[in-house]
């Protein structure tokens, strides 16, 4: 068996974001990285097969981006991934889903991959449209948003999150790509020696020009806050006159203080 | 300008949110026809264009029969928007549809400036304008964004049946988990979000909910990290409230929290974020650390 899990690096999002120069983006001046809140959940998953499996099993994790990446790759290997595909792109925030997944097809399709695990959207671009993109390219079966996944003789069974608390199950034979919804699992924190360990294992640099064959099919034009919608009322200040105000406003404007 | 929009219709019953397909449409100036699998029985009130495939032959959940018939309708209709919800139907579908005709997608639009399209990114604190570089594109609009359109009409009905099989087999629902705790009537709720730091601190907000004569919430973080029970949970997957006093401690508002709390009567957020997404919907936004705020406010309603 061979599972890949693809993994993006994205800013903390308690960052201020600021337009690049060319204002379509972020500027990533001043931000601190992190592997994507959604993939952390993928990993996981991957992880666990990869310990049900055994030693007939290996896992593979890609991610595209400029060398800041190889942090998130390290930390997915410190949490179990047995090696690393690091596809080398500085200008990857500039792509848009269709050219991302056609890059992880394009490796995908070389190496026969079993099962497949994205996080089901990133936190900066919040798409949601890799995963099943790559599913498409690869004419894979494809399931997405899972809070629930189990593996037993060449079929998965997964668990859908859908609105209002309500689950779908779907059952579908490998290969096959399944996207992963936050609270699927509880991503392990990776160990000392484990990171130790992870330090020794394979990481192979790619550059994008040899995987990368698609044009971008949408253009973006601006990047900026939203519109406020006013009426809101800021409070800055020390604690205690913070509280005062709280109290006042809400003796004023609603009923529940009376 | 002509849009196909996709409609959902779940254990047997259509859902209201398709209308807001049809106030999308409205919003764009477009015509629109309507795609859905559904049952005779369960059709909805429009006038056009009705792509109708029947449910109990393509399953409410099967991408790839869903696929292919949608294909056939955009083959017949010959559509310049494909539009879905942006839901976990729609934005598991989408892709399928855009990469089988190489057409752009924009997912989860928020609003319409000038031709182009407003999306949500980095947590919904920013936003980016698209447009598509392709003839035809794939959108998704974001829950509540869009108006709904009042039901109107009676559709002309054009049958699709799918052709080819399936390698995905759905095997059923399966139903939401019980709720000890009803948010939907209570007058106050309390908040806890990420930004308490630990879930020992689960109490002082519970603490200041009761001082309150409140409940206490919870935002989708806090409940999957096992601080708090998902009974408690506020949002698309939890419970949608709308109590007369609504204090967010420590959620930065994802969109799916805010379509679950953003019609409460008055709004307060305490958090240390500014630029926080949740301060799009509150009344006051106090700009503290919540776990100092939080237990002083308490020890005042307390004298």
């Amino acid at each position: 068996m061979k599972i890949l899990v693809c993994i993006k690096q994205v800013p903390d999002m308690e960052s201020r974001f600021k337009p690049d120069s060319k204002g379509v983006w972020y500027s990533e001046t001043d931000l601190a990285w992190r592997m994507n809140e959604y993939d952390e959940y993928a990993v996981e998953e991957a992880v666990k097969l990869r310990e049900q499996l055994g030693e007939s099993c290996e896992l593979t994790v890609l991610s595209i981006g400029p060398d800041r990446v190889v942090e998130a790759i390290k930390k997915a290997l410190a949490m179990g991934a047995d090696k690393a595909i690091h596809v080398q792109d500085l200008e990857a925030a500039a792509k848009d889903p269709w050219q991302i997944a056609s890059i992880i097809s394009g490796h995908a399709k070389e190496q026969g991959y079993d099962i497949i695990f994205t996080g089901m959207q990133s936190q900066d671009r919040g798409s949601a449209q890799v995963g099943v993109l790559t599913a498409e390219q690869l004419g894979y079966p494809c399931t997405t948003t899972l809070v629930g996944f189990a593996f037993a003789d060449g079929v998965i069974t997964a668990k859908r999150e859908l609105e209002g608390g309500v689950k779908g199950v779907v059952k579908l034979k490998i290969p096959a790509v399944v996207t992963c919804q936050l609270g699927l699992n509880i991503p392990r924190y990776p160990t000392l020696p484990n990171i130790m360990k992870a330090k020794k294992k394979e990481i192979t640099a790619i550059p994008v020009a040899e995987l990368l064959k698609e044009e971008s099919l949408t253009a973006t034009s601006s990047f900026h806050p939203p519109a406020k919608k006013g009426g809101g009322v800021v409070l800055e200040g020390d604690v205690g006159d913070l509280v005062e105000k709280v109290i006042a406003i809400l003796k004023d404007k609603t009923a529940v203080l009376r | 300008m002509k849009t196909l929009l996709i409609g959902e219709y779940r254990e047997g019953k259509l859902l209201e949110a398709t209308y807001e397909l049809l106030g999308f449409a409205q919003a764009l100036g477009a015509d629109a026809s309507l795609f859905i699998v559904a049952s005779e029985g369960q059709l909805p009130s429009f006038g056009g264009n009705l792509y109708l495939a029947d449910a109990a032959a393509a399953g409410e959940y099967n991408p790839d029969l869903h696929r292919e018939l949608i294909l056939q309708a955009v083959e017949q209709e010959n559509p310049d928007y494909i539009v879905f919800l942006h839901s976990s139907y729609g934005w598991d579908l989408a892709p399928r549809i855009a990469a089988r005709l190489k057409a752009a997608q924009i997912s989860e639009i928020t609003a319409i400036t000038d031709g182009a399209f407003e999306v949500g990114c980095c947590n919904a604190k920013m936003r980016r304008t698209v447009k598509p570089a392709t003839a035809k594109a794939v959108l998704t609009i974001q829950a509540g964004a869009f108006p709904v359109a009042p039901p109107a009409g009676s559709p002309q009905i054009r049958k699709l049946a799918a052709t080819a099989g399936s390698n995905l087999e759905f095997v059923g629902y399966e139903p939401a988990e019980a709720k000890d705790v009803d948010l939907a009537k209570a007058e106050v709720i309390v908040t806890a979000g990420r930004g308490i730091g630990k879930k020992e601190n689960v109490p002082v907000i519970l603490a200041l909910a009761k001082a309150l004569g409140g409940e206490l919430g919870a935002s989708r973080p806090v409940v999957d990290a096992g601080w708090v029970e998902h009974s408690h949970q506020v949002g698309t997957t939890g419970q949608t409230v709308s109590p007369k006093l609504y204090i967010a401690c420590g959620v930065s508002g994802a969109i799916q929290h805010l379509a679950g709390m953003k019609k409460s009567d008055f709004i307060i957020a305490i958090n240390k974020d500014k630029d926080a997404p949740i301060g799009e919907v509150a009344d006051v936004l106090v700009v503290a650390d919540v776990m100092q705020f939080a237990p002083s406010l308490t020890a005042r309603l307390a004298r």
